[in-house]
């Protein structure tokens, strides 16, 4: 694509892997403001539509024995229902279809970005940031009114010695406030990663003789990256439900 | 594409080579599509999937469950049948063998009706035979009397004696019970 039109008229190897993440408008040439139609725009709508012939059209038939579009559907609910249970607890329940919506887009912008010439809305920071915050936000909302001034007992480790907890509460602390950021890196980081190496394997498809070792890597990174969209999204999912946890259930 | 790329590039200028994930001047133009995609999609679950997936679920779960109920129902009524059937059997044999044992005995009565009769009927013409044999030998006793006599009174007449009747008669009854 981009790549390879650089490196045939620049006539060498020139390797453009981050071109792929470029955020461009698709009609028109002009800055991007806040309400511009670009391909993030594009994506995030095919996101939506993805999910509404998942989730909705799949299951319009409320067939008790379902069919496979359904059962998939049922799938991905009774994955993550199970999951908010289990890890975060049965009075969490009211919170898994805030957990599934997070878990729907992630999967579903993960797996749309691995089509080919597609923009992967999730390798951008700008949109794994935002989620992060979504969660850290609403944990600490939820810890703070359910559980008032004991959420602190999170930071205040009572089974360490008595003269450890000030700096145990230091390094709490900071944990807490670094989780939206490992939370919202590790997502956009894998998925960035994994593309970028993606189009450098292809830019090694330029020369005849590496070419089909370029090819065999794009197809083995290619499946990697299937796992990791999925597990991405998974492990995204699963940490919402974990501090959603802390902040139901504080005590260590 | 490659033109649209280069465009791009010419217009993010010294951060093209970057990453243009850390261009921030296109944020507030994700976080915004971003927001509104979450709230569509947040609409859309949990309107309309969610309820919808969660009802199905149910509903598959009470029919499991009411055909499993409907199944132990059945099978209780085939263990019903079959102890009726049981029953049934039990009866009829005992029934039969009320029969048997009745017809049984009804035989043994006449048999026993049949071998009396038999019995008397046989005693009664054993009884009239000996009468008979009794009869016939008296008789023959008798004739055997007269003729030892008439003979005995010959032979004394032919010896040239004089036979006394009386005498002749004692003689031969004498010797008779010898």
């Amino acid at each position: 694509m981009a790549t390879e039109a650089h490196g045939s008229e620049e006539g060498g190897l020139v390797f453009h892997p981050m071109d792929q993440f470029i955020v461009k408008p698709l009609f028109g040439d002009g800055p991007v403001s806040f309400f511009t139609i670009t391909n993030v725009t594009l994506w995030m709508a095919v996101a939506i539509v993805a999910v509404v012939v998942l989730m909705v059209l799949g299951t319009s038939r409320r067939a008790v024995i379902p069919s496979r579009t359904q059962s998939v559907a049922e799938l991905a609910y009774g994955f993550i229902y199970k999951m908010v249970e289990d890890v975060a607890g049965k009075d969490a329940v009211g919170f898994f279809p805030y957990i599934m919506t997070l878990f729907m887009f992630i999967v579903f912008a993960n797996f749309l970005g691995l089509i080919p010439m597609s923009f992967t809305t999730t390798s951008h920071f700008a949109v794994t940031v935002v989620l992060a915050l979504l969660v850290f936000v609403t944990v600490t909302i939820v810890g703070f009114v359910k559980n008032g001034a004991k959420f602190l007992g999170l930071f205040w480790v009572s089974s360490a010695p008595l003269a450890l907890r000030p700096i145990l509460a230091v390094i709490e602390l900071i944990s807490y406030f670094v989780r939206p950021v490992s939370h919202s890196i590790r997502l956009a980081g894998n998925v960035m990663a994994g593309h970028a190496v993606i189009k450098v394997f292809a830019g090694f498809a330029a020369i005849a003789v590496v070419s089909p070792v370029s090819v065999v890597a794009i197809t083995a990174m290619y499946g990697l990256e299937v796992l990791v969209a999925f597990i991405q999204a998974y492990v995204f999912t699963i940490l919402t439900c974990v501090y959603l946890k802390d902040a139901l259930h504080p005590s260590h | 594409m490659a033109t649209e790329t280069q465009a791009a590039d010419a217009a993010h200028g010294a951060s093209a080579p970057g990453m243009p994930q850390l261009d921030f001047s296109n944020w507030g133009h994700q976080i915004f599509w971003l927001l509104v995609t979450l709230v569509v999609i947040y609409f859309v679950l949990s309107r309309i999937a969610l309820p919808r997936i969660a009802a199905v679920l149910a509903e598959r779960q009470g029919t499991i469950t009411n055909d499993i109920a409907a199944a132990e129902d059945l099978k209780a009524k085939a263990v019903e049948a079959e102890e009726a059937y049981n029953k049934a059997l039990a009866d009829a044999r005992a029934e039969a063998q009320r029969i048997i044992a009745e017809a049984k005995a009804e035989i043994q009565a006449d048999l026993d009706a049949a071998t009396a009769k038999a019995d008397a009927e046989i005693a009664a013409k054993t009884a009239e035979s000996e009468k008979r044999i009794s009869e016939i030998r008296a008789g023959a006793m008798q004739s055997v009397e007269e003729v030892a006599r008439d003979t005995a009174a010959e032979i004394v007449a032919a010896m040239g004696g004089k036979a006394d009747a009386k005498t002749v008669a004692a003689a031969v009854a004498e010797r008779m019970k010898g």
